[in-house]
């Protein structure tokens, strides 16, 4: 059975900003939902919410119809795990370590063989397995990041958040990453809540996608419904087209509308020192 | 030797010694094992030459516990004192032989406390460092050791004892102690109790002590001034049996608490949230942990004074050796601080016994500190 995680009227403020009110959602259905909008939309301050780390202004979170602010953190662990955002902090602890401690509610003090079992296993499913004994510090971005989504994998929660979970991937493993993470979904029957920013990956793996704009949610629903070149430019300004490959939409961007404001300045276009063809070309 | 080679030198090692052990060798010798077994085997394989490393060290320990008990005017050979204390064990009741009276009255409370206070310290600067994520950090941190001097200044100068007999600067240097605990405790209901707020109220606190400590000396009398400044450098000669048995139960108790709460230190290193979303309640762990290293810390402080450096130099060699892991962390602190008080112990009783042993922990200390800091490669931080 999938948590269900409702808001209510839910409502996120740092201090007197306000970031989003009166948001109502309902998360029941397994499957990968993307969340989407513009820098500062409060993405990641919904996923707080869900898990306690900050306080709703107004409004509440249901889960399993029990309100988050009600349960301990503990409780909350077991249902709901969160990969936060790569941070770039390290320590000297092995990888293997690490994802370890994503197995901390669940086990006890010792860990058992099944703890062990669980979270290589989880490294072997982001190629990790290999650098198990590595030093964290010892590894690259893209492998931290990597190893972050196995400790939240080796918690095996009934929602998975990840926020920006392909930020410092590479593009074999950002589309690997989403695919193993829609497969575990559909597998297991639970929830993969990701907050995205590329707009065509969310789109080709996602069931269902949320756009977020400043102020409230502008638009819930599967990739094709809400992916439209008009929610584009209202959310983040930028002129796109988007066409059908697969099933799924594909979104092209044009951006030539700053190239205009500028001559419209009269700022000039170039720098008078460029070379006239407009690229550098290898003498 | 690269880091790399100094971790496959340690996994071969664990690998060596569980011969026995067939289900680790089955998956690594195989060509059938997929990676994930051969990561659970090379796991236990490293955290079994980790263990032997802290069994060795304690083993290591156990000698210089010898060497130093043998040291000073009468000297005892290394077994004799082992055979020393193992007869009297054996016959308690029994005529004690001079060399027993030596080992047992005269020089084993006061190697026994070099070891405890060692080993406390090293462990609480380990759990401090952790927790703030900060080299710097050590269990006088939060401004502990300025309590217990302000309270030992107070006892010493002025009379004022918040207990009266022998032990009333003891008490006023513990109680003194763990004003910044109680006061870090008592901001936390406003304040989320993060690592810059312990650490700047901690320092904001020492200031205010040291001033009224320099005040206290400037007016007191010399001689009260001059023991003052002997206690504020830490030393083992007040030692005794009956103050023993609190800075064991200290140093002991204190420790397994904090490597009870070594999986959530760990945690810390990932951050708030991360910790949060795994279940811990990290204000809460924080002010646990907090409360645990200044108990440890001010019991040991009241009664040896301010022996510095061990707390913060014991945590980082053991962190050369074993890593960030504080499960493993922990205890190796606590081996190598009692280790390197054992040693330093050695140093006095050869130089000149009546040397504070705090001078001989920073003077020793301190170089060779310097050298593991020059020939390290592995980033500990």
């Amino acid at each position: 059975m999938t948590v269900r995680i409702t808001a209510e009227n839910l409502g996120a403020a740092y201090g007197s900003i306000v970031i989003w009110s009166g948001i109502n959602l309902d998360l029941c259905e397994p499957g990968l939902i993307s969340i989407l909008g513009p820098n500062g939309a409060g993405k990641s301050t919904f996923m707080y919410m869900i898990n306690k780390i900050l306080e709703p202004a107004e409004g509440r979170v249901l889960i399993n119809g029990e309100d988050v602010m009600d349960l301990t953190f503990k409780d909350i662990a077991k249902l709901i795990a969160y990969v936060p955002q790569a941070s770039g902090e390290t320590f000297a602890m092995t990888v293997m370590d690490t994802v370890l401690m994503g197995r901390y509610p669940h086990s006890g003090y010792a860990l058992t063989e099944e703890d062990l079992e669980i979270a290589a296993d989880c490294l072997d499913k982001m190629h990790m397995a290999e650098f198990a004994m590595r030093n964290f510090n010892e590894l690259s971005a893209g492998q931290h990041q990597r190893v972050m989504i196995a400790r939240g994998l080796a918690q095996e929660p009934e929602l998975l958040m990840l926020d920006e979970p392909t930020s410092n991937l590479d593009i074999y493993h950002q589309i690997r990453t989403m695919r193993l993470l829609r497969d575990i979904a559909h597998q297991k029957g639970i929830m993969v809540l990701v907050i995205c920013h590329d707009l065509n990956i969310a789109a080709k793996f996602s069931d269902r996608v949320i756009m977020f704009q400043k102020g409230s949610i502008y638009a819930d629903g599967t990739a094709a419904e809400v992916l439209t070149a008009e929610t584009i430019k209202d959310v983040y300004n930028v002129d796109a087209e988007v066409i059908e490959v697969k099933g799924r939409p594909y979104v092209i961007y044009h951006n030539e509308g700053d190239v205009d404001e500028r001559s419209e300045r009269g700022e000039p276009q170039r720098h008078p020192g460029l070379p006239r063809s407009g690229y550098w070309k290898p003498q | 030797m690269t880091k790399l080679k100094i971790r496959t030198k340690i996994t071969e090692l664990g690998r060596g010694v569980r011969l026995s052990n067939v289900a680790s060798h089955k998956y690594k010798d195989s060509d059938t094992a997929t990676a994930s077994q051969r990561a659970v085997a090379d796991y236990k394989a490293y955290r079994y030459a980790k263990t032997l490393m802290l069994i060795v060290v304690a083993l290591l320990c156990l000698v210089a516990l010898g060497v130093d008990i043998g040291l000073g005017p009468y000297h005892i050979d290394f077994l004799d004192v082992y055979k020393a204390i193992f007869d009297r064990l054996g016959d308690w009741g029994g005529v004690m032989t001079t060399d027993e009276k030596v080992v047992w009255d005269l020089r084993m409370p006061r190697v026994l406390t070099a070891l405890f206070a060692g080993m406390g310290l090293a462990m609480a600067g380990a759990a401090m460092q952790s927790m703030m994520k900060n080299p710097l950090a050590d269990p006088y941190t939060t401004g502990i050791s300025s309590g217990a001097a302000l309270g030992a200044t107070l006892a010493m100068t002025m009379g004022i004892f918040l207990i009266p007999g022998a032990f009333g600067t003891v008490v006023n240097a513990f109680v003194f102690a763990l004003i910044p605990a109680g006061f870090i405790i008592a901001m936390s209901i406003y304040r989320k109790p993060s690592p810059a707020m312990i650490i700047l109220s901690g320092i904001s606190l020492m200031y205010i002590f040291n001033a009224i400590q320099s005040y206290l000396m400037l007016v007191a009398d010399p001689n009260a001034a001059s023991s003052v400044y002997a206690w504020t450098i830490g030393s083992l000669n007040q030692a005794s049996w009956s103050n023993l048995p609190f800075i064991f139960c200290v140093a002991l108790l204190g420790g397994i608490a904090l490597m009870y709460m070594a999986r959530v230190l760990n945690t810390m290193n990932s951050g708030d949230a991360y910790s949060k979303s795994i279940g811990i309640n990290v204000n809460r762990a924080r002010i646990i942990v907090l409360v645990t290293i200044s108990v440890v810390a001010a019991g040991i402080v009241s009664f040896t004074g301010i022996i510095g450096f061990i707390g913060l130099v014991g945590p980082h060699i053991a962190r050369m050796f074993v890593g960030s892991d504080n499960k493993i962390l922990i205890p190796a602190a606590g081996l190598m601080g009692a280790g390197l008080m054992l040693l330093a112990d050695c140093v006095v009783q050869t130089v000149a016994e009546t040397m504070p042993i705090g001078i001989i922990t920073s003077l020793i200390g301190g170089p060779v500190f310097m050298l593991l800091i020059l020939k390290q490669k592995r980033e500990i931080w």
